[in-house]
């Protein structure tokens, strides 16, 4: 009864993967998009800020929806994705990664945008005039610093994409073994009759997961501020 | 050789409009009031700050000229820059942070790591992490960081200014050594005097954005304008000089300036060591016959080359003498209105500089080697 069953596993391992990829392939457009926006000035700036953001005030359920229209098989990214590499997204774990990375993507890009506006930029004058160019700059002086925003960036938007529900359900529907993950199968359970162990069981992992998170990106920035020296 | 700055700069509270000639090696000493745009011109120098026009030139190499579009990248220039602030990488140690320069550099390493560990005392500190330092230690590895990226020219921006006054006695020393032992060209930007006493070779006076006045320390010692900033107590002359032996009977130093020779108290120094004498105004006594039965100990015989309102504001009247004692170097004495009247003070009046060897203590330090001044040889 409190051993979680084949399918809870499922969906557990699912669910971890989802969120680990969405991450992990969100992560450089973030870092990009963070840089530009706090280091660059341009025309249309607003307009990206704008566009990045635009998941955090939409209702999930709309997201999935644009994501369908853009992402289908006959969508104008999903068709030729489809036609050229034979990449399909749409009802896939794929596609389940990409919903959640556009739904976290906005509290990613806001984690490092904080991160990267408290690097002194003293530090990489001082980098300069010790003969390192931009990319070796940003690289050997800029990210390190950055570090404990980017891992509390990572850690928010993996917490955040395990728990992603209405752009998933929408944009890749709710397919046991494929694309539930966990609130998915959480949400099938409470629909099933006698459904409730199952579904507490879910709930107990779902808190367990998250808990597990919060105390380890704590544990994370405690480790790089020491090493920074703050 | 030399380092040519011509730049401008609109700024929000002044224009920038700087032009010095400065020669090098040697270290020049970037000299004003806080705010009046010395930062701002090592910055344009160093690369990390684009002028509205302007032309820099390193010996024989353009590193900036706005009408041919010339402008070099910063971490191309080949410029060292020790920050006020240190600024020492906090996640890298002291011996990464040395290391990320010696990577970097895009010289003939001409100092190698065992030198600058060895000049700025750096071994005991390689572990350790820029939090774990003192201020001190602090700048130290930051001059050797910056000396590791084997710079064509180092800029110094304040770099004791956030110390306090034990630790800048620290840290001097090793400037010193810097400047006498590799030939590197430096520019020194201070705003106290003391300091550019200590280090520089040339000083650029500057004033609310401009160049007030420029030249070799020793004769920027007797310009009105410098005279005007530091202040009355801090007016003398500057004389660099040469050791000659010890006085048998006083265990004195004596050092030959100018045609003449003054005793000075100092650790022992071998015969041929370079030595800055700074002679304050207030401590010079002026006779006009040959002084005798005296207990002074230093009499520099010269002529009066001028006699000038003493601008230090002070009450009662005082006028500034100046004394040519030969080779180039003149004394400063301050003496009331009355004493110029009475020994009818006035230019080529033959004349005695008396100083007392007592009163010299703690103004003598190391000199730098005499640099070829443009103008007096090439």
């Amino acid at each position: 009864m409190i051993a979680p069953t084949q399918p809870e596993v499922t969906a557990l391992e699912l669910s971890l993967g989802v969120a680990l990829r969405s991450v992990v392939f969100s992560l450089p457009p973030a870092i990009l998009v963070a840089w530009v926006l706090t280091r660059r000035r341009f025309v249309g700036k607003t307009l990206l800020d704008a566009v990045v953001h635009l998941p955090l005030v939409l209702p999930p359920v709309a997201v999935g929806y644009v994501l369908l229209l853009l992402f289908g098989t006959r969508g104008p990214i999903g068709g030729w994705l489809d036609r050229s590499f034979g990449i399909v997204l749409i009802f896939t774990r794929d596609g389940a990664a990409l919903a959640t990375a556009v739904m976290s993507f906005p509290l990613m890009v806001r984690a490092i945008r904080i991160s990267l506006e408290n690097v002194d930029r003293g530090l990489e004058d001082a980098a300069r005039t010790l003969g390192a160019g931009p990319l070796d700059r940003f690289i050997s002086v800029t990210l390190p610093l950055m570090l404990p925003g980017l891992l509390a960036g990572a850690i928010t938007a993996f917490s955040a994409a395990l728990g992603e529900f209405g752009a998933v359900i929408t944009f890749v529907s709710n397919i046991p073994g494929e694309t539930q993950t966990l609130p998915l199968a959480l949400y099938s359970a409470l629909q099933e009759p006698g459904g409730e162990h199952a579904a507490a069981r879910l709930a107990v992992m779902s808190v367990v997961l998250g808990l597990g998170g919060l105390l380890l990106s704590e544990w994370f920035a405690r480790r790089v501020r020491w090493m920074l020296g703050r | 050789m030399s380092l040519k700055v011509a730049v401008e700069k609109r700024l929000e509270s002044f224009v920038l409009d700087v032009a010095f000639d400065a020669p090098t090696p040697g270290v020049v000493a970037l000299f004003g009031p806080s705010g009046c745009g010395k930062s701002t011109t090592i910055n344009i120098i160093a690369g990390l700050l684009a002028p509205d026009r302007g032309q820099i030139s390193l010996d024989e190499g353009v590193l900036l000229d706005t009408r041919r579009r010339v402008a070099v990248a910063a971490e191309r220039r080949g410029i060292g820059y020790v920050f006020q602030d240190a600024r020492l990488f906090p996640h890298l140690n002291v011996a990464s942070n040395l290391k990320y320069a010696e990577r970097r550099a895009r010289r003939a390493p001409y100092v190698s790591l065992e030198r600058v560990l060895a000049l700025l005392d750096l071994g005991a500190l390689m572990s350790r992490r820029a939090h774990q330092l003192s201020g001190g230690e602090r700048q130290r590895v930051a001059i050797g960081r910056a000396l590791l990226s084997q710079p064509r020219l180092l800029l110094l921006d304040e770099p004791l200014a956030a110390l306090d006054r034990e630790r800048r006695e620290e840290v001097l020393p090793y400037l010193e050594t810097l400047r006498d032992q590799l030939s590197i060209p430096m520019i020194y930007v201070s705003h106290r005097f003391d300091e550019v006493l200590r280090l520089a070779t040339h000083i650029v006076l500057m004033q609310s954005g401009t160049v007030a006045a420029e030249g070799a320390i020793t004769q920027m010692s007797l310009d009105p304008k410098l005279r005007a900033l530091i202040g009355p107590d801090a007016v003398g002359s500057i004389l660099d000089g040469t050791v000659i032996g010890e006085d048998a009977a006083s265990g004195l130093t004596r050092v030959r300036v100018g045609h003449g020779e003054i005793k000075v108290e100092t650790a022992r120094l071998v015969a041929g060591t370079r030595l800055r004498v700074q002679l304050l105004a207030r401590d010079v006594i002026v006779s006009t016959r040959v002084p005798q039965y005296l207990s002074v100990r230093n009499s520099l015989p010269g002529i009066v080359t001028a006699v000038d309102d003493d601008d230090s504001g002070e009450g009662g009247g005082s006028d500034l003498v100046s004394i040519d004692i030969g080779a180039g170097a003149s004394i400063l004495a301050r003496v009331t209105r009355a004493a110029t009247r009475e020994l009818a003070l006035a230019k080529g009046v033959p004349a005695w500089a008396l100083v007392k060897a007592v009163s010299l203590r703690g103004h003598s330090f190391p000199a730098p080697r005499p640099t070829l001044e443009r103008g007096t040889a090439t």
